[in-house]
């Protein structure tokens, strides 16, 4: 389907970035990006969450257009107006998110949209047989008959993969295609990809799992804060050294200065804590006074362990409370108990979006602000005014809808409304995803005080940088597992990518070596 | 500096107008305009022996959608009123027969506190199966529609059970039909129901976590509400204003029949979106609630008294009103 197209433009590039950069209004997310795919080449691009992956894969697939600079192929620019167009020229995106419809069968799902007919009716004989054979080539053996519900994971994105492959192609751009997979199954589709580079195809592997991006890349380009680092032939880089490429930047003077003020005494005692199908025997000990960082990927199940601990969802272990072994049936009992979760999905579990700050603020501790059953609005107001001043939450005006406030004041206002609780632990999931570096700096300070006045927190990220900044010690996980722990000068990013992406563990080698 | 301030003041006052909830006032200004249209249509519409005939035919309605305003709010729905209201008056006019206590008064009282028992637990019914087994509340309560009807039906034997008691019934008949300075006495329970709703809704903290559960209820969970706790209440609250309005209703005819309450579950669904309350929940007007209700009876008047549209057709109008009225909401939140 493409041998015809390939040599259009002798030696040109199929596709290519030309100076491109994207702003969303003022801010610029992507800056003057240039790089070419070769027909036949696996080339990778990899970077932090945030760094622009995702908004140059966009760009290239027509679903976003730059600001700046422009697309080519075979050599030509081109518009692509939209991803349709895309796949008119032969460019194809198999996305992250499983897009198919659980409900119709694998055939169904392959063919929806350009399904086959014979006079009226679809053909589904025609279709079985097609779908069969696509799903074959890629090395997998499934009944085109199976309703999608029925597969696993792995196997759907199997489907969707050759659902994209149905279009004449000669680029393929895979968005963090193993994001959910067992190492056996991204080994499967990595097979898959040196198969599509064998016939040609320009493959664009986009990713942050180091290893499987040293077993499968040709080149590897490296994006930092929207701007692109450098490309290198794969041969010349080790995974640590993209993991170095990938962070290292000078931001000390975000972070508080760091206080030891985590004390000898033991607040919590988490031992063989299993969460079903995100964490397994989980361990671990918070100390007063202490920051405790748990980093590790998405996904690594690090959100799942504490949703578990706190009550959230189904989980089971042993958990001392200062000493005394506690059972969260509720969340409403950890907070009892002094403990507070601070979800990451803030507009999703965290704020009410359509009700007004001070529904909000008083909504997890109402009973603060109650005589019998009645609600004394006065002392809510107060409550506001104290939480305004305290976190500094600037809202235009105080009737403001909680879904009208910024991203960081959105922030500070769920912080508010769980100190109401007065706890002793505060577990805070992502606390600066999608903030201004501003708020961010008042977010580490306010933990930093948080820890000082002999609170102990839990910080959950996926910037490493913001937990070697603000943390007394780093615990990381990985597939469920709690895998390594690093403090003192041993926080670094390189220690920390080490143990998050298995690159030191013999998983890994298994990949890096089977591909070799 | 005193310019600005000035400056600052009448934009303020502009922004005062702007800010007022339009969707919260649209079903009292359109309340205002049917009574204009009814005005224009038959003098004898304004006349206040009228209205107050009127707002009484009103009353069962308005009493249930007060309930379902807080069903609605917390994200839910109930479709089982109407039934539950004509097995709860079945079981009410048993017990009346039934001459278990002496005293026709303290039998009367006995009964209305059975009403509202069995309306309660009808409307834990119908909680507990929704939170407990994580059933769509429009499955479940178009269940127990049927369940409620069906064993009303078998309890009056295919036909009705009627009060035997004349002396019962002329002790009773006042609640529907007698006054109190003036007005009616179920307009008087309309009030006390709109009140102590309001209050509950908007001033105690189980109002406040409706609201929350009904807005966004991975959020009420994550503050620690018990969801389902609140939910299932608030099927409660439907439950014992079914019975309360059924306590107006028996005086009324002295009879359950097999088509009591027959389509109360539109009407009252009717009352509460027109008045504002968002059927996805996170927003609950008791008062619009009740204004709704009227619109609905006075419409109906309306065409009684008028000579356009055939009476029959009432069903058809309020259909029209309900969705005219979510269009008008539809284009009032857009603009906001």
């Amino acid at each position: 389907m493409n041998s015809d197209q390939t040599h259009r433009n002798d030696g040109a590039p199929v596709l290519e970035a030309r100076g491109i950069a994207k702003a969303f209004g003022p801010v610029e997310v992507l800056t003057d990006i240039s790089l070419t795919i070769q027909p036949g080449e696996v080339h990778a691009i990899i970077g932090e969450n945030g760094a622009g992956k995702s908004t140059l894969m966009k760009l290239l697939s027509g679903h976003l257009q730059p600001t700046r600079g422009s697309v080519a192929m075979d050599g030509e620019d081109v518009t692509l107006a939209g991803p349709v167009d895309a796949e008119h020229r032969g460019l194809v995106l198999v996305h992250q998110e499983i897009l198919l419809a659980p409900h119709l069968t694998v055939a169904q799902n392959i063919f929806m949209g350009r399904e086959l007919k014979r006079g009226l009716m679809v053909n589904d004989r025609e279709m079985n047989r097609l779908a069969a054979e696509a799903v074959r080539k890629l090395g997998a053996d499934i009944d085109p008959t199976t309703p999608v519900s029925r597969l696993s994971i792995a196997r759907r994105q199997l489907v969707q993969i050759a659902r994209a492959l149905q279009v004449p192609h000669r680029v393929v751009i895979f968005d963090e295609p193993t994001a959910s997979l067992t190492p056996y199954e991204t080994e499967a589709l990595l097979k898959v990809i040196r198969n599509l580079r064998d016939q040609n195809v320009a493959v664009l592997y986009i990713s942050h799992r180091l290893p499987e991006v040293a077993a499968i890349a040709d080149r590897i380009t490296v994006l930092r804060d929207g701007k692109l680092i450098a490309t290198r032939n794969a041969s010349e880089l080790q995974p640590v050294d993209m993991a170095k490429l990938m962070v290292g930047r000078d931001m000390s003077k975000l972070y508080p200065e760091r206080e030891e003020t985590a004390t000898r005494e033991t607040i919590l005692d988490v031992s063989n804590f299993d969460v079903p199908g995100y964490a397994r025997s989980a361990s671990f000990a918070l100390r007063k006074g202490e920051i405790l960082g748990f980093a590790g990927l998405i996904g690594a199940g690090r959100t799942e362990l504490f949703e578990g601990i706190v009550g959230l969802r189904a989980g089971h272990g042993q958990v001392k409370l200062n000493g005394k072994p506690v059972r969260f049936h509720s969340v409403r009992d950890s907070m009892a108990a002094g403990i507070v979760y601070l979800s990451e999905d803030r507009k999703g579990k965290g704020l009410l979006l359509a009700q007004n700050l001070r529904t909000n603020l008083t909504l997890a501790s109402l009973e603060k602000f109650t005589k019998g059953p009645l609600i004394e609005r006065k002392q809510e107001e107060q409550g506001l005014d104290k939480a305004i001043a305290e976190f500094d939450i600037r809202a235009r005006r105080r009737d403001l809808l909680a879904g009208q406030l910024s991203g960081g004041n959105q922030q500070k206002l769920l912080l508010a409304k769980m100190m109401l609780l007065d706890p002793s632990i505060v577990i805070i999931d992502e606390p600066t995803r999608g903030i201004d570096i501003g708020t961010k700096e008042q977010i580490y300070r306010f933990i930093a005080d948080l820890a000082r006045s002999g609170k102990s927190v839990i910080v959950i990220s996926s910037e490493m940088q913001e937990l070697i900044g603000i943390c007394h010690r780093i615990l990381v996980m990985r597939s469920a597992r709690i895998v390594g722990e690093v403090s003192g000068d041993a926080m670094t990013e390189d220690e920390i990518v080490v143990y998050a992406t298995g690159v030191k563990t013999n998983e890994a080698e298994l990949y890096a070596t089977g591909s070799a | 500096m005193s310019d600005t301030q000035a400056n600052t003041d009448t934009r303020g006052l502009g922004r005062k107008l702007a800010d007022i909830d339009k969707t919260a006032v649209a079903p009292f200004l359109a309340l205002a305009a049917l009574f204009v249209l009814g005005a224009l249509v038959n003098p004898s519409f304004i006349g206040i022996d009228n209205i107050l005939n009127v707002l009484t035919r009103s009353s069962f309605i308005a009493i249930i959608a007060v309930g379902a305003t807080f069903v609605i709010s917390a994200g839910g729905l109930d479709l089982s009123v109407g039934s539950m209201a004509a097995l709860v008056a079945g079981i009410m006019i048993l017990f009346l027969n039934s001459a278990a206590i002496d005293g026709n008064f303290a039998m009367l009282a006995a009964g209305v506190v059975i009403a509202i028992g069995v309306g309660a637990g009808a409307g834990l019914v119908n909680g507990a199966v929704t939170t407990l087994g994580r059933i769509e509340p429009f499955i479940v309560t178009l269940g127990t529609m049927a369940i409620y009807r069906s064993v009303t039906v078998w309890l009056a034997n295919g036909g009705s059970i009627a009060m035997k008691s004349s002396e019962m019934r002329n002790l009773f008949r006042p609640v529907y039909t007698g006054t109190v300075l003036g007005l009616p006495i179920p307009v008087w329970i309309i009030i006390a129901v709109g009140l102590l709703g309001a209050f509950i809704l908007y001033k105690t903290s189980f109002g406040r976590h409706v609201i929350a559960v009904g807005s966004n209820e991975d959020v009420a969970r994550y503050s620690g509400i018990h969801v389902n706790r609140v939910r299932a209440m608030t099927y409660v609250i439907q439950g014992i204003c079914v019975a309360i309005a059924v306590v107006v209703y028996v005086p009324r005819l002295g009879a359950a029949t097999t088509t009591t309450g027959m389509l109360w579950e539109l009407q009252a669904i009717t009352a509460v979106v027109i008045g504002g309350t968002a059927l996805k929940g996170g927003v609950g007007r008791i008062w619009g609630t009740i204004c709704g209700a009227f619109m609905l009876e006075i419409v109906g008047n309306i065409m009684v008294l008028s000579n356009f549209v055939s009476e029959y057709l009432i069903g058809a109008v309020q259909g029209v009103i309900i969705i005219i009225a979510m269009l008008v909401q539809r284009t009032l939140q857009r603009k906001g």
